[in-house]
């Protein structure tokens, strides 16, 4: 093209190097620490703060604190009461999602991978705890050779990749019946569901069914057809209006008065349900959010194209306001993920009521600080995961380079 | 490209294939079209010329349904536009339309970007869509460029692509609303050599543009608008040589 030329190379002048910083240990402690008088005392003081804690820390949490707590009721804090003879459904469910997940990073790598990877991380910190249980660690290495040996398939054989993204949609409802039993097995109540397990499924429920839910809810709110569009914005402000905990105990404890006893409904589906419906909301005033960034042109040329409202939507409108609103959708299924812990205050021991149980155990009395801190770094480390991947899909769909 | 019509009849004696009857559209209270008619033949380049603001772009966008219109009436192809959304559909399935900021689809490739209407909408298979995308491709100039995504290209090289993109429909009329004016001017010679060669191939074109020399050699008719009415049409030569309204002279004093 002719315009090319202008800026081709041959024109170019000759090039530059930028100049190298200098850098030594001494010099970027002056440069940056102590360049001036205030610097200096800022630096002091800060410093002195920063060892204070660090040496306090490190100090509780390796000589004066008591883990045994921990060590007595990991596996309550795990899988809550779930009886033991079944623990063996639990590690299925767990060695299924193992395969999924080095098909997965076989197949896709990059950030896929390094989930897994961290996963395997996990596992071998927990074989290597010195009180885990000899079972616990031979389903634990079964877990990482099941991995591995998928990672191998799944980097071969890439033809895997449709069956791998049903197992994941599969996933799920395997997972409910492993764990329940369904007449299949022994029936386990979810009244024996507990610990970090009913955290992650509560958490995974929500986020999964809000989704569409909230799509449509995000569609509804802008549709031109009033009585659509009056339902949405009443259901989407009457849930935002309302704290979570009211909705809770709405699912818990009115929900049995107005259906009346006919009708019995699990508690803890029961919080899925309101934890379900929560998020819709919110997902949905997200995803407006991302509708409303698509300029009007990108509508129009679907439309000048000939393409019906629902071609428009899945090919043209959903897939860039989706992408765009991915930091905020992530933020909030964090949020929705730590809130599972409010169920505790409706009766249900997940992950912080169960270590609220242990704490008010006389055996175990004045360790709160140890199981507490247990518990945040089990989040700490999940929510962590959650916003890796987020960062990970953004750079990968190029958000923000347009 | 057109089946139907012979390009061996005189223009006169083709049949109308948009008519526009006594179009009037508010917005607000702000009257924007006045009583407009227009008529287009089979085969017929109209060039619709005037100021900015006068009403042309939003006549041209009524044509398809993109905006509506409270008194007249429009039929396209034979289609009647109503407020029915089957017969808006099918209107835009014969009518192609190239914008002013090309409206490419930011997250298709190129080729994603033409092929999607033909397979969704006219039901081709994906192999004859390609074939076609790429044959269209060929025709305005840039080929290799198909597997890039929108942001990797220049503004003419997307304008080009948005005119493929809108011909992949193998529509029967082609619009066009200012298609250079958002476009550096080293790059609006190679957008509007594309549509010289198109007009040249016997598609109907409606084409609003600030561009006079490229008006007045592919045009068979300038409509000039001004606050919403037409003030007057004719040919090329008719209104830039012989302009009888003191509006059309005015308007050509400013710009010539």
């Amino acid at each position: 093209m002719e315009h090319n030329v202008l800026n081709s190379n041959k024109h170019e002048p000759t090039k530059v190097a930028p100049p190298r910083p200098t850098t030594s240990v001494l010099g970027w402690l002056k440069a940056n620490l102590f360049s001036s008088w205030m610097n200096t005392i800022l630096t002091i003081v800060f410093g002195t703060i920063v060892f204070v804690l660090v040496k306090n820390s490190i100090d509780w949490i390796f000589f004066k604190s008591d883990w045994y707590v921990i060590v007595a009721n990991f596996k309550l804090l795990i899988v809550g009461q779930y009886p033991n003879e079944e623990l063996w459904r639990v590690w299925i469910c767990l060695i299924l999602i193992s395969v999924l997940m080095g098909l997965s990073s076989g197949i896709w790598k990059g950030t896929m991978g390094h989930l897994t990877s961290f996963m395997m991380g996990i596992y071998i910190i927990i074989i290597c705890l010195p009180f885990i249980i000899f079972e616990t660690r031979v389903w634990l290495l079964i877990n990482i050779a099941v991995i591995v040996a998928a990672f191998l398939i799944g980097t071969k054989q890439s033809k895997f990749k449709i069956a791998t993204l049903i197992g994941w949609g599969l996933m799920l409802p395997i997972v409910i019946v492993l764990l329940s039993g369904f007449g299949v097995f022994n029936h386990v109540g979810t009244n024996l569901w507990g610990g970090f397990l009913l955290t992650l499924l509560i958490a995974v429920v929500a986020i999964i069914f809000s989704f569409p839910l909230g799509v449509l809810l995000a569609i509804g709110r802008r549709s031109k057809l009033p009585i659509i569009r009056y339902i949405s914005i009443g259901y989407i402000e009457l849930i935002r209006g309302v704290p979570l905990i009211t909705i809770l105990f709405v699912a818990q404890l009115m929900l049995p008065l107005f259906l009346g006893d006919s009708i019995e409904i699990d508690n803890v589906v029961r919080a899925m349900v309101g934890f379900t419906l929560f998020t819709a909301a919110y997902l949905a005033e997200n995803i407006r959010g991302g509708l409303q960034s698509i300029p009007r042109g990108q509508f129009e040329a679907a439309e000048a194209l000939g393409l019906n409202a629902t071609f428009k939507m899945t090919f043209i409108i959903l897939p860039q306001a989706l992408r765009a609103v991915i930091p905020a959708m992530v933020g909030l299924f964090i949020g929705i993920f730590k809130d599972t812990s409010l169920v505790a205050i409706v009766g249900l021991t997940d992950l912080l009521g169960i270590g609220k149980n242990i704490i008010s155990n006389p055996a175990f009395l004045g360790t709160q600080m140890e199981v507490f801190l247990f518990v945040a770094l089990v989040f700490l480390i999940f929510c962590n995961m959650m916003s890796y991947a987020s960062r990970r899909l953004e750079n990968s769909l190029g958000v923000g380079k347009r | 490209m057109l089946e139907n019509f012979n390009a061996e009849i005189p223009l006169e004696e083709r049949e109308d294939i948009v008519i526009c009857n006594n179009i009037n559209k508010w917005f607000g209270n702000l009257h924007v079209l006045k009583d407009v008619s227009l008529s287009v033949k089979q085969g017929e380049v109209v060039v619709i010329l005037g100021p900015s603001g006068s009403g042309k772009s939003t006549f041209i966008r009524t044509v398809n349904g993109l905006e509506e219109f409270q008194k007249g009436d429009i039929t396209v192809d034979g289609i009647p536009l109503s407020n029915d959304v089957s017969d808006i559909e099918a209107i835009r399935k014969e009518t192609g339309m190239v914008f002013q900021s090309f409206n490419l689809f930011p997250h298709m490739t190129i080729l994603k970007n033409i092929t999607l209407a033909p397979i969704w909408v006219r039901k081709w298979p994906k192999a004859k869509a390609e074939k076609n995308a790429l044959e269209l491709l060929e025709r305005v100039g840039i080929p290799e460029q198909a597997h890039k995504y929108p942001g990797q290209l220049s503004g003419g090289q997307q304008q080009r692509v948005a005119i493929a993109r809108a011909l992949a429909m193998q529509p029967k009329i082609m619009l066009f609303d200012e298609p250079t004016s958002a476009l550096d001017p080293e790059m609006i010679k190679e957008v509007l050599d594309v549509i010289k060669t198109l007009a040249g191939s016997g598609i109907t074109m409606l084409v609003v543009t600030h561009e006079m020399n490229f008006a007045r050699e592919v045009a068979d008719r300038i409509v000039l608008f001004d606050f919403g009415e037409i003030i007057e049409m004719g040919t090329p030569s008719e209104l830039f040589d012989n302009p009888k309204h003191e509006r059309t002279k005015l308007f050509l004093s400013q710009i010539l």
